[in-house]
């Protein structure tokens, strides 16, 4: 390295670099090498992840599939034919309804816990190591684990339905049931990751309102719908949006638990573009499926992030 | 010069919008089409020129010596016993082989994979027929007939008659939608095979005084007799019978597609030209109906996630009475389980006109026509179905069913069988109508996994008739696609 002096601070912690009291002895070339040299890392990652995005999405143009190992290029056909396909809508009212159901009762379920927990005494304290166990099972283990639970001869989830009176219980044999117990399973994984978003959400809030409130007598339920809910909603948002990301992705738990039936039944767009993709191979099948399910995220993300953003703003009284 | 002289220099050497610009183009032509070529986009055809012609002089085991053969196979105990003949293997040819083993849950996932990187990491792998209608056509397998037919490349005793000849047929096809299996390109070879029969618990049928169906609505009274009264009788919690239900092709393949053949029914038609399904026909359709009905009076709970494992460790458990699955299946439960001893075999039921069409699972041994390696691969496949070796599997290991005759008839294999009751016989009375039953076709795994989907729904209650109606319909453009 040819740099002679360490360029000398600013007095200013904030403002721009003092002018060098040395000037470097760096040649013109190399100097003028170094701003690449510096971009390097951030353009090979750049290429490296939108590369095969890329490429996935020049395969949607294309009939490629190992039935079709010559692929030509067909324009919007792949799109147009999903589109028109009662399968493919099918599997987005699958994947929107299990979306939105998991999500919200995670969400619900995971800020009670969260307030539960808040309060400080032993069993909290147990609790909340515990939280975290099923977010340690890999969810294909957990789909796995559940399904022999769900299984009618052997597991003991029937005698504890038929108990609560569901008259003839059937596993994952039944399509509504199929799909309720897709969602019990995703929501006993990843309501724990909203309590613990939510508790340390709980646990950051500002202690002189809610003694403010006590202090003017205030109920528990005004102090937690005009106080606490407010405060805590940016903390719940970030964990609103990344459960539904999350959920309208959903593949392991459901495919482990299901495979997507009985019939279609518990079929998302993750398990259309598995089944096209690998099962059949017909690859740009498959990847137009994932490219749909990407843009469906990205807007939906982008959404939930502006809005997520004009409550922060909002709290910080910008 | 000063500080600020030298950020303006690098202003004008790069300026953010620059950079874009110079990333923007970067990465467009990093997505061009040469790199999805490269990429495998388009994959190869095999080419015409086999390797096979390139071995010359006179056939020798050693000829390959200090050669490592590495295999992609399946958990399986025809893979058990192949492992116990390695060191002979190793011995007679001097070549290594190495052998990665996967579960047959993901094993398909895992070659299917290998095979699309091109990559030839595996020289060799097991597969069924179904499989070379989605193989064979990007390429992936090596034609083995120019090897079959070279004396300098295989030994004088590897006899391809030998075969059972629907097993051999069951490895050629032209990758023409619709055309009948045969023709002069072999891609794989028959290992090991299993038909599919009615397997039943002897003592069951004894006390409750049963006996075998011969046709399919005797059978669905004998399941619900069974589950009605085997309980009474001190088969506590047994049902009828036990079949597979998952939603992926292999629920078509077993009992389902035997008795659908014995009807007489088909699964698609060629028809100018093109793939016309027919499983919503008003015969397919009531037939459905009552297979989806039987399962539901008479199966067992849970009977959506049911695959080969559950079906058939649930007569092995003695919590069913017949199994209508691959034999073999059958015949494993019969050792170490509950049910040891006490199983028996029936051809299962007969079509209104005798027929035992039966449907057939062959697992075979395939060469990556990615190779680095294909010679030595050659070695090691013509002797894994080598008379030898085979006759060594079947009588000493568990490789059963035999695919060569000369093995299938011998009196060591008959004699070992003998202990299953009525084994030996039932192979004998259906192997003759024992074939591939479905129509050769590149979405084979899209038709029957949507098949089976579509029978989950009607076990559920869905009409059959429309719900077949729109499997046809959603199927027809999707497999001329």
């Amino acid at each position: 390295m040819a740099v002679t002096a360490a360029p000398a601070r600013s007095r200013d912690p904030g403002g721009p670099p003092a002018p060098l009291d040395t000037a470097p002895t760096v040649s013109r070339r190399r100097r003028a090498l170094r701003p690449y040299l510096l971009a390097v890392p951030a353009v090979l990652l750049c290429v490296g992840i939108l590369y095969p995005f890329f490429l996935g999405v020049a395969y949607t143009f294309f009939n490629f599939s190992d039935a079709n190992p010559q692929p030509s290029f067909v324009g919007l056909r792949n799109y147009t034919e999903l589109f028109s396909s009662s399968t493919f809508w099918h599997s987005v009212q699958v994947t929107v309804m299990f979306a939105v159901l998991a999500t919200a009762i995670e969400t619900v379920l995971g800020v009670g816990v969260a307030l539960l927990l808040n309060r400080s005494s032993w069993v909290g304290r147990i609790f909340e190591r515990a939280l975290i166990v099923p977010l340690m099972v890999a969810p294909i283990i957990a789909a796995i684990m559940w399904k022999l639970l769900l299984l009618p001869e052997v597991g003991w989830v029937r005698p504890v339905v038929e108990g609560m009176g569901v008259p003839r219980y059937s596993g994952t044999d039944s399509p509504v049931w199929a799909f309720v117990w897709s969602v019990v399973v995703d929501v006993w994984i990843y309501t724990p990751f909203v309590a613990i978003l939510a508790l340390a959400g709980l646990r950051s809030l500002p202690r002189s309102p809610f003694e403010a409130a006590a202090v003017d007598g205030a109920r528990w339920w005004l102090t937690f719908r005009r106080l606490t809910l407010p405060m805590l909603w940016p903390y719940v948002l970030v964990a609103v949006i990344f459960r539904l990301m999350d959920c309208l992705k959903v593949f392991d738990i459901i495919y482990g638990l299901t495979t997507g039936g009985p019939g279609d039944a518990t079929t998302t767009l993750q398990i259309n573009a598995y089944l096209e993709a690998i099962s059949y191979a017909r690859y740009s099948r498959g990847v137009t499926y994932m490219f749909i399910l990407w843009i469906a995220v990205y807007v939906i993300s982008m959404i939930l992030v502006r809005y997520l953003n004009k409550i922060q703003s909002r709290a910080a009284g910008v | 010069m000063n500080h600020n002289d030298r950020y303006a220099d690098v202003n004008r050497s790069l300026s953010r919008r620059g950079l874009l610009r110079a990333a923007g183009i970067g990465a467009a032509a990093v997505a061009s089409s040469p790199l999805l070529a490269a990429c495998g986009f388009g994959g190869g055809g095999s080419s015409d020129g086999s390797a096979a012609n390139d071995v010359t002089g006179k056939f020798n085991w050693k000829k390959y010596d200090g050669k490592t053969v590495r295999l992609l196979m399946n958990k399986h105990p025809y893979t058990d016993a192949l492992k116990a003949h390695v060191p002979e293997f190793e011995k007679q040819t001097g070549i290594t082989l190495k052998i990665d083993e996967f579960p047959e849950s993901n094993y398909f996932d895992k070659v299917t994979l290998e095979l699309r990187s091109r990559q030839g990491n595996y020289d060799a792998f097991m597969l069924g027929a179904y499989m070379v209608w989605q193989y064979g056509p990007p390429g992936y397998l090596e034609n083995l007939n120019p090897w079959i037919k070279n004396d300098a490349a295989t030994h004088g005793e590897f006899d391809p008659d030998d075969f059972f000849p629907n097993l051999l047929t069951a490895g050629q096809w032209d990758f023409k939608n619709g055309d009948d299996l045969g023709g002069g390109k072999q891609w794989m070879l028959p290992w090991g095979f299993e038909t599919n029969t009615v397997a039943y618990r002897k003592d069951v049928f004894s006390k409750l005084g049963v006996k075998p169906a011969e046709s399919f609505d005797e059978l669905i009274d004998l399941a619900a007799t069974i589950k009605r009264k085997a309980p009474s009788a001190g088969f506590d919690k047994m049902y009828g019978i036990a079949v597979r239900g998952s939603k992926e092709w292999a629920t078509i393949h077993p009992g389902f597609m035997t008795m659908y053949s014995r009807l007489g029914l088909k699964d698609f038609a060629v028809e100018g030209g093109k793939l016309v399904p027919k499983m919503n026909t008003p015969e397919a359709a009531a037939f459905t109906d009552k297979w989806a009905k039987m399962i539901r009076a008479s199966g067992p709970a849970g009977w959506t996630s049911y695959t080969w494992y559950q079906a058939s460790s649930d007569l092995g458990a003695g919590k069913a009475a017949m199994l209508f699955d691959a034999d073999i299946a059958a015949y494993f439960q019969n050792v170490d389980t509950p049910a040891a001893g006490k199983l028996a075999w029936h051809p299962g039921p007969k079509g209104p006109d005798g027929s035992l069409a039966t449907n057939m699972w062959i697992w075979s041994l395939g060469m990556n026509s990615a190779s680095k390696n294909k010679a030595a691969t050659w070695w090691f496949l013509q002797w894994a179905t080598s008379k030898k070796h085979l006759q060594y599997a079947a009588t000493k290991q568990q490789h059963i069913d035999a695919v060569r005759q000369s093995v299938a008839t011998s009196g060591e294999y008959k004699d070992r069988l003998s202990k299953a009751t009525n084994f030996v016989e039932t192979f004998e009375a259906v192997i003759k109508d024992t074939k591939i039953q479905f129509t050769p076709q590149k979405n084979f795994f899209d038709a029957t996994t949507s098949w089976a989907a579509a029978l989950q729904q009607i076990y559920g209650g869905a009409n059959a008739k429309s719900t077949l109606d729109k499997l046809a319909s959603n199927l027809e453009g999707r497999v001329n696609g």
